[in-house]
């Protein structure tokens, strides 16, 4: 059973440009596990919605099945929220943003929910490049039925049922470049410095922003013998970078050390700005992300941060050439020819 | 032998084969026939195939308005030797057998009770044409040309006709028009005609017009203001989203911007069409799918989902015969209960079954009015005979005074005047809730979507007495329905009778012949066509009043009939079936025959299903 949460606000808290606080920003309180990786994933979402002074009403969270899509119901209470079954949320989520182009589309899944059952449409949701962000509680095993190996369980791995995994992981980030996607970052939940601002990064993309962030389930999969577990992801995560993300309105006020850093200015006005990026990594050349991802994978470490950004992305709408008004907003005037056109039909077919 | 005599009523058949571009040469002898003022019912039978197998293209002429299968062919124009052995025993005695003499008939062939009839149309073309390609194409050309002669039919009409055919094509006017004209010189100067069954003007056709199902129902779609439509290839659906687009290209453009007031996702596989109406529906837009059996099979799941979140959800089912390994380019109404119950835990959609294309297109855009006001999924269930076919139909028809019911939704408002909103609370006591779209209100109607574990605030609970007031409140909803879908069309007949059929879609128009067939031997029967799913109280009235009634239907399982017994409880005494499912849409013989069979003091014995099965195969046509 799950509360609203009770809607005591702290004088004091900090509010954002629209005067809300973070709490406008939250959901009801968590079922999930003590210690489990989606609720700090759920705690970046909040930060980054609030931070970027989105209009919490103006998003809508869609969600398959899985610990990670009941996800939704522990942040952003004021937007509408879509529960949906178990690995098709990205056909909701491509309806949803085809009915009305005016909302901020935010999925969230996990690694069953995307790379097993769901991996057909996931696929084609990027190869749409359906403008929406698109994370993965990526834990490597089943959380809701109890611990099953996931297609992402790293060959080799255990989870605390105890037999190694037998079969290759899937990397979804690497998948996703070779399918064209527009925006690929991989993060961890207890990395909330780096995922915050790639979160706002990929809010603020046109089109697909794919974050696969890695999510330890404690429950099942924090064991020794696990390659999705808190400790092994701490020690072997190597960020490609810093990303620090400029809203448009705001003056950049931080200065960066000379060196490998570059500055994107988004297609709002907002400003990415990566730095300490790493040698061998240019996160706007396809080919060098993917070089990057499988140079790392060899290593055995996992690479971190925004992986890949197509500065020039189309969107579904934009390929389609949909009006601009949304269509859920078109009324009998705009959508009935009437029947004066419907006579002269009739009459082609006499 | 005594030839067959008949003006303005028979039934003439095509044996070609697929891919040699004979549709289009078909089309124009029905559509000719039509534009002299006869009813025509064209009915492809077509196989799964592109290029290379035998097609059938089965021509119903009847000035008396009989628009069904009758069963039996009175013409047979053969020009595939490779059917040729099947296609020659169909026809009638006293029946006319025309075929392409360029190479003899094969003697074992011939039947003495038939008129056979030569024409030299390979040599013709041979003579006439270089090209393989138009040697091919215009053979079709040339035997309607002959047809014309033969039949006696108005010429003049005929090459009008090409006329308008190829406007904006116009090279190929004259090039078609001399091929008319080979024809129908070559049976004036070497046959005797016109033959026994011949035809002559009529004024039985008034206003109606002669379209498919799909296209009204593209049409339908266009007229009810949906805005995205999702789908997945799959004969014989396809060609309703594909008309859809023809006219959204039209008449769905943005006159200020020139962008697109629609959204069209080939997606890739049902589920995710299914999912996308879902989404699109849930945020407030007009959505649709079409698909067939296969299809509907892959979106049960989401539809038990938008039956439980009660999301409006339009779902156009044209059926076939199953499965894809099947006869998936014959023609079925065998996805009713599929329909009916699809998906998991305790379901039931509403199903609608026209029978025209002008019920496809009102029906058609209805759907959006009903998902909306309803919030929960139409299945319109239409089949390949009257999806794929051209069909004499009432001209559509849209009342420019009609708003669209957009159903209970609350806007922002609304919201403002609330005290607390609750999804699922049924405030009017109807069994419907008021739902919001996303993005509304910035502190009020904001929900979360899922399916049952949640109370009427769409707050989570998996309390069973939660689940069960919600259930319950579903089937209070599902007597709302009845109310709003489609009332059944009752016939009676003059004669008291304790009989009657029941039947719907497309077995209406062979039904209608039946039972005149049958009024004329003295039996008279009570009809009801069925038109949706809930059953209103009168379809229960009607079966009560009658101590025997003939469930008509084109599938081995008699699906509607299983649905009536399980709805109204019934034993199984009350209701018979007369099916077919051999792929062909039913012809009235057949149906006259099955409902004999079963009338009492009939000296027949009752068939068991299994044998009834054998009699309503292509053999039936001889019969
Ligand atoms: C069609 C279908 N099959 C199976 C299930 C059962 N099921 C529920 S959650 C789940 C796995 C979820 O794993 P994941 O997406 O990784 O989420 P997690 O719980 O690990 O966050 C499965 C198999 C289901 N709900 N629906
Ligand atoms: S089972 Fe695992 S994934 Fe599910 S809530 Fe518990 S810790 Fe999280
Ligand atoms: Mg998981």
């Amino acid at each position: 059973m799950s509360y609203q949460v009770p809607k005591f606000r702290h004088p004091e808290l900090p509010v954002n440009e629209l005067g809300y606080t973070r709490a406008d920003y939250e959901g009801a309180i968590s079922t999930l596990c003590a210690g489990c990786g989606h609720d700090s994933i759920s705690g970046s979402i909040v930060r980054a919605c609030h931070e970027l002074s989105i209009e919490p009403h103006k998003i809508a969270k869609l969600s398959g099945i899985g610990c990670s899509s009941k996800a939704p119901t522990y942040f952003l209470g004021k937007s509408h929220g879509f529960n949906s079954v178990h690995g098709r949320m990205p056909s909701v989520a491509t309806g949803a943003a085809m009915a009305n182009r005016d909302l901020l589309y935010l999925g969230v899944s996990g690694d069953g929910d995307t790379a097993s059952i769901g991996m057909g449409q996931f696929t084609h949701a990027i190869r749409r490049n359906l403008n929406m962000v698109y994370i993965v509680m990526n834990n490597g095993c089943y959380g809701l039925t109890k611990g099953q190996d996931s297609a992402t369980a790293d060959e080799g791995s255990a989870s605390k049922k105890g037999d190694p995994n037998p079969f290759g992981a899937i990397d979804l980030p690497g998948l996703a470049l070779q399918l064209g996607a527009t925006f690929v970052a991989r993060s961890f939940s207890g990395d909330k410095g780096q995922l915050v601002p790639l979160i706002k990064a990929g809010m603020t993309h046109r089109g697909f922003a794919l974050i696969d962030v890695v999510s330890p389930c404690v429950t099942f999969n924090n064991n020794d013998a696990s390659t999705k577990s808190y400790e092994f992801v701490r020690e072997h995560a190597e960020a490609t970078g810093t990303v620090d993300f400029v809203p448009m309105r705001e003056e950049i006020t931080t200065s960066y050390e000379p060196g490998h850093s570059q500055e994107v200015t988004m297609h709002d006005g907002s400003v990415l700005h990566l730095h300490k990026l790493a040698e061998d990594l240019d996160p706007f050349d396809r080919a060098s992300a993917m070089l990057a991802l499988e140079r790392h994978r060899a290593a055995g470490s996992i690479l971190t941060g925004l992986i890949y950004m197509d500065k020039d992305s189309r969107d579904l709408h934009e390929v389609l050439d949909t009006s601009r008004r949304p269509l859920n907003g078109l009324g009998e005037e705009d959508l009935c020819p009437g029947n004066k056109v419907l006579q002269n039909i009739n009459h082609s077919l006499r | 032998m005594k030839s067959l005599e008949a003006v303005n009523e028979f039934v003439i058949k095509f044996a070609n084969v697929n891919g040699t571009g004979s549709a289009s040469a078909n089309n124009l002898f029905a559509k000719a026939l039509f534009r002299m003022g006869l009813p025509v019912s064209p009915k492809n039978i077509f196989p799964s195939n592109i290029q290379g197998l035998p097609t059938w293209y089965e021509v119903r002429v009847s000035e008396k308005g009989y628009l069904g299968r009758r069963g039996g062919v009175d013409i047979m124009l053969s020009v595939n030797p490779q059917s040729m052995p099947q296609d020659i025993k169909e026809v009638e005695p006293g029946g006319y057998f025309i075929y392409d003499n360029t190479k003899p008939l094969d003697l074992r062939l011939i039947r003495n009770d038939v008129n056979i009839i030569g024409l030299p149309l390979t040599r013709i073309c041979n003579e006439q044409y270089k090209d393989p390609r138009q040697r091919q194409l215009f053979k079709n050309v040339i035997y309607v040309g002959a047809l014309a002669a033969l039949l006696d039919m108005d010429f003049a009409v005929i090459t009008e006709l090409v006329g308008d055919q190829f406007k904006g094509k116009e090279k190929l006017v004259l090039p078609n028009i001399h091929a008319l004209e080979l024809g129908h010189q070559y049976v004036k100067a070497n046959l005797e005609c016109p033959i026994g069954i011949r035809v002559r003007k009529s004024d039985q056709v008034g206003d109606k017009i002669l379209l498919d199902g799909n296209t009204a129902l593209g049409l339908g779609a266009i007229y009810g203001g949906a805005t995205v439509a999702a789908w997945y290839p799959i004969t014989p659906s396809t060609s309703v989203v594909d008309a859809y687009e023809r006219y959204a290209k039209r008449l769905r453009i943005d006159p200020g911007t020139g962008k697109k007031n629609y959204a069209i996702l080939q997606a890739e596989d049902e589920l995710a069409a299914m999912g996308m109406v879902i989404g699109a529906s849930w945020n407030g837009a007009r959505a649709f799918t079409a698909t067939s059996g296969p299809g509907l099979s892959l979106m049960s799941e989401f539809l038990g989902l938008a039956y439980f979140a009660e999301i409006p959800t339009v779902l156009y089912d044209v059926q076939r015969a199953g499965p894809s390994t099947g006869m998936p380019t014959r023609t079925q109404q065998s996805d009713v209960l599929s329909a009916a119950y699809a998906s998991h835990g305790d379901t039931k959609q509403v199903l609608l079954f026209p029978a025209t294309p002008r019920e496809c297109f009102d029906f058609g855009a209805l759907s959006f009015d009903l998902a909306e006001r309803l919030q929960t999924p139409i299945i319109l269930m239409t089949d390949l005979d009257l999806g794929m076919n051209d069909n004499m139909s009432e001209p559509l028809e849209w009342d420019d005074e009609r708003k669209y019911d957009r159903g209970k939704v609350l806007g922002a408002e609304d919201l403002d005047k609330l005290e607390r909103f609750g999804r699922y609370l049924d405030v009017d006591g109807d069994g419907i809730c008021y739902r919001t779209y996303p993005g509304t209100h910035p502190d009020k109607g904001a929900f979360f979507t899922r399916g049952t574990s949640r109370d009427e605030y769409a707050i989570y609970t998996e309390r069973g007495e939660e689940y069960e007031k919600n259930m319950h409140r579903l089937m209070a909803k599902w007597e709302t329905i009845k109310q709003h879908v489609p009332a059944p069309e009752t016939v009676r007949c003059e004669q008291a009778t304790d009989a009657a059929v029941l039947y719907y879609g497309t077995s209406e128009e062979s039904s209608r012949e039946a039972l005149d067939y049958l009024a004329e031997e003295g039996i008279h029967l009570n009809a009801m066509r069925v038109r949706a799913f809930p059953f209103s109280d009168e379809v229960e009235a009607f079966l009560h009043e009658h101590e025997r009634v003939f469930v008509i239907e084109q599938n081995r399982d008699a699906q509607l009939r299983t649905l009536l017994m399980a709805e109204f409880e019934l034993g199984p005494d009350k209701l018979k079936s007369v099916l077919c499912f051999d792929g062909t849409p039913i012809s009235a013989r057949n149906i006259r025959k099955q409902i004999l069979m079963q009338m009492p003091g009939h000296n027949v014995t009752p068939l068991r299903r299994e044998r009834i099965v054998g009699g309503t195969g292509q053999g039936e046509n001889r019969a």
